[in-house]
């Protein structure tokens, strides 16, 4: 059982959690994800680890599904049933010049472990966030302080720059020499913006985000074509070489439970209504 | 009381074989010869003293049974039901050339759900040696090691990357053959003796590899988890899976109480299961009691299945279909799999083990709807643990290289099971975990006299 120190909500449909798992607090490199189980009829979901305080890991998550909605009503003294991690390779920072960091929508939440890291070991590194509004965007102050410059964007413009992360990264890179490019956010997004450095060969990477079981390389589920090989997203990644990822296919494969997924979460909100308080039954 | 009829059987995941009842166990025991020099002995890789636990049965001191078998082996109801008997204690048994062998297997678990059901004697430990050991895995290999070395007095630590102690036991093996809770009463013994299981840490991880050293010795029972895939066109298909997933997502994840339990798992109508061991033997059986029409496709002919006979002749019963001689070439769908492109395979040449080489028929293609294909064609050693391990020899295959006592090229690491075999039983590694566990303890004891 691990214990839930902090919880709050950051943004629309968008929350935090502080839980104590020294085991992999201790040891989290940026990048790395751990496992959750949130009770024993949970099911086992990979999120990223999105910060490390002492014993303390922080996960953030947007609430969609059964679990995630589960998870976004548990309170500060709550208990998550099972953490297991650190997992997956740690992005592979090295001193590589100048940096950019994009972030979209929750996958903000990946973006300033990694700017840190980037910027301890030398760069420059500039983060470029986006949301599709003011209302959804995250962790802004974050990466301002973890960032040397920090762009901002929305779809409909309600803060920052009228337009998509994308856009600002085309900007960027047309008026500077960039060396390495990191992609977080839905899978839509990595696909679009990484095109944007494709035509001058910038180093990109993005973190994939398939359906997992155990985290560890055991089952098989979370496997991505990446420059025509399979592999497994949860110990060959979860990060890769953006260029060389079949997103149309990862896109494809997230979607392999999509009736079941709505089948449980519609029964978790039925069951949350005749409780009466959010789901939440302790 | 034998086993439960088909059509029953396949509506749930209780237990197919009901076990022998006091006065079976008992009339069973009474045909024991009690050979002066016993051939089974030499077939149990654990040395259980097989005839000395029958005598005891045969004169219905099942407790004595129950404390001779625990002195070779902690996990007897596992063993009792998963172990190849027929080719293990049973193969041996001198009445096996006249008539049925004695069923070792049933006895061995008669006796230790006996035990359970009154409540399960902890076996006395040794005093403390005040040393420390690692165990990185536990399935069969790390729970046996385990037990052995905390029976000799050792501190152990075991270290599981999943959130449920047993490895294969809990995640691969289904519960219509190995009941969850008769894994977790064995497990629970361990801990009786002292033995601390810490869950949800991945060793190299959670536990970095220098902390694993830190320890006197570290015992690497981290089985063979890496799923094989065909590498076929059309493997990235929504609804393809490995066995290790499927059986995962059932067995430990319980997705077949979706949506009490929030794993999913595809409900197919039709399922292609592609190979011919115990774990496709599984995979089929469990697809089954998913309610879905199954095909078993396998390479070579009946008699080379490489499964228990048993178990074949059990998905038979259960209505498991079996494609022979086929071999699948391309697997069709857009997005979702809606059949299985197979090949006639023609047998040739017998090749080292004698099995005949399989070899396609040119133009013989047929196609077998299917809306899920379940890869069970093997596993290899998880290598994520190993590559962390600086100077430790493993071989081809991925596997731990070890001497036939389980030490590994680097001192105080040892490793036994599936990770330093490749694929095999449950049986061999708990055999490879025993001999092992005594080389460790002997190291620990030299180390203690030399200080």
């Amino acid at each position: 059982m691990y214990r839930v120190i902090e919880a709050g909500q950051l943004a629309d449909r968008i929350f935090q959690i502080w839980v104590e798992a020294p085991h992999v607090a201790r040891h989290a490199l940026a990048g790395q994800f751990l496992v959750i189980r949130i009770d024993e009829h949970g099911e086992r979901i990979p999120l990223t680890v999105s910060a490390v305080s002492g014993d303390l890991v922080r996960i953030i998550f947007m609430a969609v599904g059964k679990t995630t909605h589960q998870l976004s009503a548990l309170k500060a003294g709550d208990f998550i049933r099972d953490v297991a991690g650190p997992l997956g390779k740690p992005s592979e920072i090295g001193m590589r010049g100048t940096c950019v960091v994009v972030g979209g929508g929750a996958g903000i939440a990946s973006c300033p472990i990694i700017a840190r890291a980037a910027r301890d070991a030398g760069n420059r590194v500039i983060g470029i966030i986006g949301a599709r509004n003011a209302g959804y965007l995250i962790l802004e102050d974050e990466m301002r302080e973890a960032c040397d410059d920090l762009l901002v964007a929305t779809d409909d413009g309600s803060r920052g720059f009228h337009g998509f992360a994308a856009d600002v990264l085309k900007e960027v890179i047309a008026g500077r020499k960039v060396d390495c490019v990191w992609i977080i956010g839905p899978a839509i997004m990595m696909k679009v913006t990484s095109e944007v450095t494709r035509p001058k060969g910038i180093r990109t990477f993005v973190s994939l985000n398939p359906i997992m079981v155990d985290g560890t390389g055991m089952c098989g589920s979370c496997r991505v074509q990446v420059g025509g090989e399979t592999k497994f997203a949860c110990v060959d990644g979860p990060e890769f070489d953006a260029h060389q990822v079949d997103f149309d296919l990862l896109m494809q494969r997230q979607r392999t439970y999509f009736d079941e997924e709505k089948v449980s979460l519609e029964r978790y909100h039925e069951h949350a209504c005749r409780c009466g308080e959010g789901g939440h039954h302790g | 009381m034998g086993e439960r009829p088909a059509r029953d059987r396949i509506r749930d995941f209780f237990e197919v074989d009901c076990g022998l009842s006091a006065e079976e166990a008992v009339a069973e025991a009474e045909r024991c010869m009690q050979c002066k020099k016993p051939s089974c002995v030499r077939g149990c890789p654990v040395e259980i003293d097989i005839p000395a636990f029958i005598a005891r049965i045969a004169e219905r001191d099942f407790r004595g049974a129950a404390r001779i078998i625990k002195e070779a082996n902690l996990l007897p109801a596992v063993c009792g039901r998963v172990c190849p008997q027929e080719v293990q204690c049973e193969g041996a048994c001198i009445l096996g050339g006249k008539e049925m062998p004695v069923r070792i297997g049933e006895l061995e678990r008669f006796v230790a759900d006996r035990e359970r059901e009154q409540g399960l004697v902890i076996p006395p430990v040794a005093e403390p040696t005040g040393k420390r050991v690692a165990v990185v895995g536990s399935g069969p290999a790390g729970l046996t090691a385990a037990a052995e070395l905390a029976r000799d007095g050792h501190m152990v630590t075991v270290f599981e990357s999943l959130h449920e102690p047993g490895g294969v036991l809990m995640y691969g093996i289904p519960s219509f053959r190995l009941p969850k809770d008769v894994v977790q009463a064995e497990i629970d013994q361990l801990r009786g003796m002292g033995v601390k299981i810490l869950t949800n840490h991945l060793a190299g991880a959670s536990i970095p590899v220098a902390e694993l050293h830190a320890y006197d010795a570290v015992f690497i029972g981290t089985g063979a988890g890496l799923p094989f895939f065909m590498n076929i066109p059309g493997e990235q298909l929504n609804g393809v899976y490995s066995a290790n997933e499927f059986l995962t997502r059932v067995n430990l994840m319980h997705a077949d109480r979706f949506p009490e339990y929030d794993t999913p798992v595809r409900h197919a109508g039709r399922v292609v299961v592609v190979g011919g061991g115990n774990v496709a033997m599984d995979a089929a059986r469990v697809a089954r009691r998913l309610g879905a029409r199954v095909t078993l496709v396998y390479r070579r002919r009946e008699e080379d299945l490489p499964a228990r006979r048993a178990e074949v002749i059990r998905a038979r019963e259960e209505g498991v279909e079996f494609e022979l001689c086929a071999n699948p070439v391309r697997i069709i769908g857009t997005h979702f799999v809606t059949g299985v492109e197979c090949v006639r395979m023609e047998m040739c040449s017998l090749d080292d083990s004698g099995r005949p080489e399989p070899s396609p028929l040119k133009g013989s293609n047929f196609t077998i709807d299917a809306d899920m294909v379940i890869q069970a064609i093997g596993q290899g050693p998880n290598p994520l643990l190993i590559r962390k391990i600086e100077g430790i020899t493993y071989g081809r295959k991925g596997n731990i290289v070890v001497d036939e006592e389980g030490r590994s090229s680097l001192e105080k690491v040892f490793a036994a099971g599936d990770v330093a075999t490749g694929a095999a039983t449950v049986i061999l590694a708990m055999g490879g975990a025993k001999k092992a566990a005594r080389a460790i303890d002997r190291m620990l004891r030299e180390d203690q006299r030399d200080r």
